[in-house]
């Protein structure tokens, strides 16, 4: 394999792996606090809010903006590491 | 001034606006037709994917969608937001990087094949009319309410006005103008928003009034109040829900993924410069679309709380004047089923038919002065029909703003319908003269040539949407919802496989694609639509329990099962297209987007 593609290789891994986890807590706040768990959840209180209520009209959408600011920052960080940014 | 004085000079202002926009950025060759140029700033961007994306359904619809289906809204709330994580995370930097004009330009060349191509163009053309119908028969709502025309001269205004913009500015003229479109609507959905909060919790922003306690000083929380109210009156509690588990599942992920695989919305993001400014234009975008969609819920619990305050358990005379205006217009209706002049609440319809001309009895009215009705559905004691549009349209009456409030809220709807309809234009208009005549009937027509087609299609689609605007066919408002299922089961999985599957070939992306559309259009027509039975069938013959909204999900699955199976069976892809795969993983080179 020559050192281009093992570069390339290696940058799609890295990119793969944080998409897990990102998709993984996208998962949890909305299918997991907003659906499944709402009802225990809901036990809990956030102001006026039921808290499992709260993550599916309100809290998961905040949780969903600043993933993808996340994922901006990490992947911009992670071109400059593999030298693939562009100017 | 009055306030209709106020809409005609809003709206045309605003109306102004746009054609100024579109004047000043039309297009002059294909690229500036297809992407733009490909040129445009991710902020702005972000601001003309947002307008693009919010409707009318968002602006006027979803709020009081939300006040009558509380917990179980949350579908429409986190599956319309948590797709465009999909979009930033899945598509939309390796669509940028692949640079082609169109989402069936990225099917056919990913999967070297003409059929898929085809079946591609067949499915743009298919989600986009479903639902470009439902935004010319919105503009011509919105013109009728506000500006006392018919509704099909309503329509005709707006198709004039989008003919206008889309046909002369294309992709170019349609992102300036959505991002002044944006700026109106966000405008127009906040200010309300903002002194009804003040008025029921003291709190400027609505997103923390929603869980405030209210203002009068009680110490009660106010969804506390409303759990009370709704419960009170026989409904579940308003935080509850009463949706199975399973369904509000299947709703929001057939909601995501096809918000994810909707065409205008991934064209969008064919229209920046590089990789790393389409991943930042989704973070625009969805931080913009989530000022809206928070508040939307903020906005539905103050006005059923204060439509259940204010309305029920009163008589009829004693009511705010606001429920009389809208019952002038059809969008309340009171039958005084127990005849004791006092208008009461509970589960059940209240009429048998919804339309007002079904409903209303000419122009009657009652000795108590309430319009006189028909078509009384006695099977239950709920008397009050209330429009669902009704939560945002009469907010600032029932908070007592001023007219320039009510006025703005009029030239928000039409602005978030216009925006809408044209990127829905431009997606079918690019399908039709890029896709088809370009690649498959005549390859060799040149820029000039195909810059012709693209306006002429632009063209004959208003016309077709106008048409459907004027004569909604009785499915349209029924399919609306399920144009994300229909995107869910079509594009969604053969694009993600597109990019992380280099192994996936055109066997299975077409066999995939066929079969995910075909059983999502069966289950729709059966269930939905009722075609093939006597009766529309009931909830309990469902499969696995899952609305037809939802069902999306399951023709998702399907394809991707399809997909997978076949592609084994069949020879891999060339290994050209393999290098095509491992490079649009990279980010770098994008260069600019090309039709060639």
């Amino acid at each position: 394999m020559s050192n281009k593609q093992s570069n390339a290789t290696a940058y799609w891994k890295e990119n793969i792996k944080y998409l897990f986890i990102l998709l993984g807590i996208w998962f949890a706040v909305s299918y997991g606090a907003g659906i499944l768990f709402k009802d225990a959840l809901n036990e809990l209180r956030l102001g006026g809010f039921k808290l499992g209520f709260w993550f599916a009209q309100q809290g998961s959408i905040y949780v969903f903006v600043i993933l993808i600011f996340v994922y901006v920052r990490i992947m911009n960080k992670l071109d400059k590491k593999y030298g693939y940014d562009e100017k | 001034m009055n306030v209709q004085m106020w809409t005609y000079i809003l709206v045309g202002v605003t109306f102004a606006l746009y054609i100024g926009i579109a004047i000043w950025t039309r297009a002059g060759s294909t690229k500036e037709f297809y992407v733009a140029g490909g040129g445009v700033s991710p902020l702005a961007n972000g601001m003309a994917t947002a307008a693009d994306w919010m409707s009318a359904a968002s602006f006027i619809s979803m709020a009081g969608i939300i006040a009558f289906a509380g917990y179980d809204g949350s579908v429409y709330l986190m599956g319309w937001t948590g797709g465009y994580v999909l979009l930033a995370l899945l598509l939309a930097p390796y669509l940028r990087k692949f640079g082609k004009f169109t989402v069936p330009d990225f099917i056919g060349d990913r999967y070297y094949s003409k059929t898929a191509r085809l079946v591609a163009v067949f499915c743009a053309l298919l989600v986009s009319f479903t639902y470009v119908a439902g935004q010319m028969r919105g503009v011509g709502l919105v013109f009728s309410r506000f500006l006392e025309v018919e509704i099909n001269t309503g329509v005709i205004i707006g198709m004039i006005i989008v003919l206008f913009y889309a046909v002369l500015g294309g992709m170019k003229g349609i992102t300036y103008t959505q991002v002044a479109q944006y700026c109106v609507l966000i405008f127009a959905f906040t200010v309300p928003a903002i002194f009804i909060s003040i008025q029921m919790t003291g709190n400027p922003i609505p997103q923390l009034g929603m869980g405030s306690t209210l203002a009068d000083g009680s110490g009660t929380y106010l969804l506390d109040k409303l759990d009370g109210l709704s419960t009170d009156l026989g409904f579940a509690a308003y935080t509850d829900g009463s949706k199975s588990l399973v369904d509000i599942f299947a709703i929001t992920l057939a909601l995501m993924v096809g918000t994810a695989g909707l065409p205008h919305v991934i064209v969008r993001f064919f229209t920046v410069k590089r990789v790393k400014d389409a991943r930042k234009s989704a973070g625009w975008a969805l931080l913009l679309i989530a000022i809206l969609y928070t508040m939307a819920p903020a906005v539905a619990v103050f006005a059923k709380t204060n439509m259940i305050d204010s309305v029920v358990g009163k008589s009829y005379a004693d009511q705010p004047d606001w429920l009389k205006n809208y019952e002038e217009l059809g969008l309340i209706a009171w039958t005084d089923k127990n005849g004791d002049g006092i208008v009461q609440y509970s589960p059940g319809n209240a009429f048998t038919s919804k339309k007002p001309e079904e409903i209303y009895d000419g122009k009657n009215r009652t000795a108590l002065g309430s319009r006189a009705t028909k078509s009384v559905d006695n099977s239950n004691p709920n008397e009050l029909y209330i429009d669902n549009d009704i939560m945002v349209l009469a907010n600032p009456e029932i908070a007592n703003l001023p007219g320039w409030v009510i006025a703005l809220v009029a030239a928000g709807a039409l602005a978030a319908a216009l925006s809408t309809a044209a990127g829905l234009l431009l997606v079918i208009s690019s399908s039709v003269s890029h896709d088809l005549i370009k690649k498959v009937v005549n390859p060799n027509i040149s820029e000039k040539g195909e810059l012709i087609a693209a306006r002429l299609s632009a063209v004959g689609a208003v016309c077709v949407a106008g048409y459907f605007g004027i004569n909604p066919p009785g499915f349209v408002a029924a399919t609306v919802a399920l144009a994300f299922g229909l995107a869910a089961a079509s594009f969604f999985p053969s694009i993600i496989l597109g990019i992380f599957y280099k192994r996936m070939n055109k066997e299975g992306a077409v066999a995939g694609m066929v079969v995910g559309i075909v059983t999502m259009l069966l289950y729709m027509v059966k269930y939905r639509l009722g075609w093939f039975d006597e009766a529309l069938p009931g909830k309990d013959e469902w499969w696995f329990g899952i609305s037809p909204e939802g069902f999306g999900t399951i023709a998702m699955l399907i394809n991707f099962v399809v997909s997978l199976v076949v592609c084994h069976f069949t020879s891999p892809p060339p290994q050209e297209v393999q290098y095509i795969v491992e490079n649009i993983r990279i980010p770098s080179g994008a260069g600019e987007a090309t039709g060639h």
